[in-house]
């Protein structure tokens, strides 16, 4: 057989392979749910079975979303393990009721948000790509609110030029973080303008139901134009402050991930390229594009910056 | 020797020293279960279970072929704890099995990963040290897979122990290839790394052992 044969067949094995993990059809997740009601009700708050209602958003992508499976059994999430499957496995030992987020620093009106005042804000659906920084893609349907959103509320001062996210610390409930792989609790960072950018939301939904815990439960955040671990999981605190605030991955190597960390397929990580990824469920490799294809929108927010050094 | 008196030996001879049929049993054996790893990465990429398969296929070929090189490395330290001496006979299957492993994970490489842009390949070897070491090692292990067979023994004499001697630099290049492609987690390499120290280590206390030995005299 020619390689190219063994293309076809190849390709032809994993296209039957996604048509049959397709997207889970809505009756079966509406079907699913009243399964949840009928017999979880007794068990679980209302709040933890309810369907999440979302408008449509005319930023999501038409991009046709990865499978549910695909997204909620491969994540990086070092605090439950850094095999790609751990996330699945343990994450349900994290507690995500009671949950507040505690949103101060430079700010006028500083606040401890519970989960449930979250959950009733105006909610839309955020169909977005997700690119890791690893080379692979998803594209996965948020359910959430723009961060500027819950940024007005607290009204930050003029010297709020940085926000700092931080994801809850629980030794308890994440069994990863008795190794120092990363210095936990996770960190992450955003200048206060690209967290007040339109595309930048809170996830608290995934697929039309509450976040999955391997997905970040009960709220985290999601940038689409950069590479996925800017996207810090379960968060527990929000800090405005006007210096750039140190982030998890560059603490443990500034040479291979910048505070930046936008998607760049012209500047490589040190180790492997950035300019191709395959998106999960496609056998050919895809070309990485600028600021993840978010380029029209958020360009502009680096006029001016030399974005190989500030990578 | 006829193996008809398979039963009439007493178990231990049997295991120190099997008759050709059951050693060739013993051999066919081993063959097939060398084979298991590639069945299982196989059936796991396309059975339509894992979510990112060709990743799975292209890091569990590496792995299997870090393995069957410290596997090979096994034998001489097994052979000096007391382990019979056909033990030897079955190296070069381990060793010509890590480089078929190797082949395949390189083919993963060169096919599902970069679509045969040879231009990109071979920026790719000059430009990540962890792909130029794993280049280099593969590129190592290919005279030692040339000159596995009988007659190469023959015709190289002296000179073939001396340069299969590079599966001592081949395995730490694969393991140095393994720790720099690892995001942050190096867990998991530097138990390989572990294993193989021990493993030559033991090569160089055997081999400087006699002279350690005559000074202390």
């Amino acid at each position: 057989m020619f390689p190219h044969e063994i293309t076809t067949m190849l390709i032809k094995t994993l296209t039957d392979r996604l048509s049959s993990t397709d997207i889970t059809p809505q009756e079966v997740y509406l079907n699913r749910r009243q399964f949840m009601a009928g017999s979880a009700g007794l068990l679980l708050p209302v709040s933890a079975i309810a369907a999440l209602p979302a408008t449509k958003s005319p930023l999501s992508t038409s991009e046709k979303p990865n499978s549910r499976d695909d997204i909620t059994s491969y994540n990086n999430y070092y605090e439950f393990g850094t095999g790609k499957d751990e996330p699945a496995l343990y994450a349900r030992r994290l507690k995500t009721r009671p949950w507040t987020v505690t949103v101060d620093g430079e700010v006028t009106k500083p606040r401890t948000f519970d989960i449930d005042s979250l959950l009733k804000m105006k909610l839309q659906e955020r169909i977005y790509r997700l690119r890791c920084v690893e080379g692979w893609s998803m594209v996965i349907p948020w359910i959430g609110f723009p961060l500027a959103d819950l940024l007005k509320q607290v009204q930050p001062t003029s010297r709020a030029k940085y926000v700092a996210f931080e994801t809850a610390l629980r030794p308890g409930e994440m069994p990863g973080v008795a190794r120092r792989v990363l210095d936990w609790p996770y960190r992450e960072g955003l200048r206060i303008d690209e967290a007040m950018h339109p595309l930048t939301i809170l996830a608290v939904g995934l697929y039309g139901e509450l976040l999955p815990n391997q997905n970040g439960a009960p709220v985290r955040l999601v940038v689409p134009w950069k590479y996925g671990f800017k996207s810090i999981k379960s968060i527990s605190r929000i800090h405005l402050l006007e210096k750039q605030p140190p982030t998890s991955w560059n603490m443990a190597a500034p040479n291979e991930y910048g505070f930046y960390s936008n998607v760049n397929p012209a500047v490589d990580h040190p180790r492997w390229s950035q300019a191709t990824e395959r998106r999960i469920g496609e056998f050919f490799k895809r070309k990485t594009l600028p600021f993840n294809g978010y380029g029209e929108q958020v360009a502009g927010l680096y006029r001016g910056m030399d974005l190989r050094r500030n990578f | 020797m006829a193996d008809s008196t398979i039963l009439a030996k007493p178990l231990a001879l049997h295991w120190q020293q099997p008759g050709p049929r059951l050693f060739s049993a013993i051999k066919g054996l081993l063959f097939l279960v060398c084979l298991l790893p590639l069945a299982q990465l196989l059936w796991h990429t396309l059975a339509g279970q894992a979510v990112n398969p060709i990743e799975d296929l292209t890091r569990g070929l590496g792995t299997w072929t870090l393995r069957f090189l410290l596997l090979t490395l096994c034998v001489s330290p097994l052979r000096a704890l007391g382990a019979p001496g056909w033990l030897l006979r079955l190296r070069r299957m381990l060793g010509l099995y890590a480089f078929f492993y190797a082949c395949l994970h390189l083919l993963t490489y060169l096919w599902l990963d970069q679509f045969f842009d040879w231009a990109a390949i071979v920026r790719d070897i000059v430009k990540r040290p962890f792909i130029t070491v794993g280049m280099l090692a593969f590129g190592l292990l290919l005279p030692l897979a040339i000159t596995s067979s009988d007659g190469w023994i023959r015709r190289l004499k002296r000179n073939w122990g001396k340069l299969h001697r590079l599966v001592y630099v081949i395995a730490p290049l694969g393991v140095l290839h393994y720790l720099w492609l690892v995001k942050r987690d190096l867990q998991s390499p530097l138990i390989y790394a572990a294993i193989l120290a021990v493993l030559l280590l033991w090569r160089v206390w055997r081999y400087l052992r006699p002279t350690l030995a005559a000074r202390v005299k």
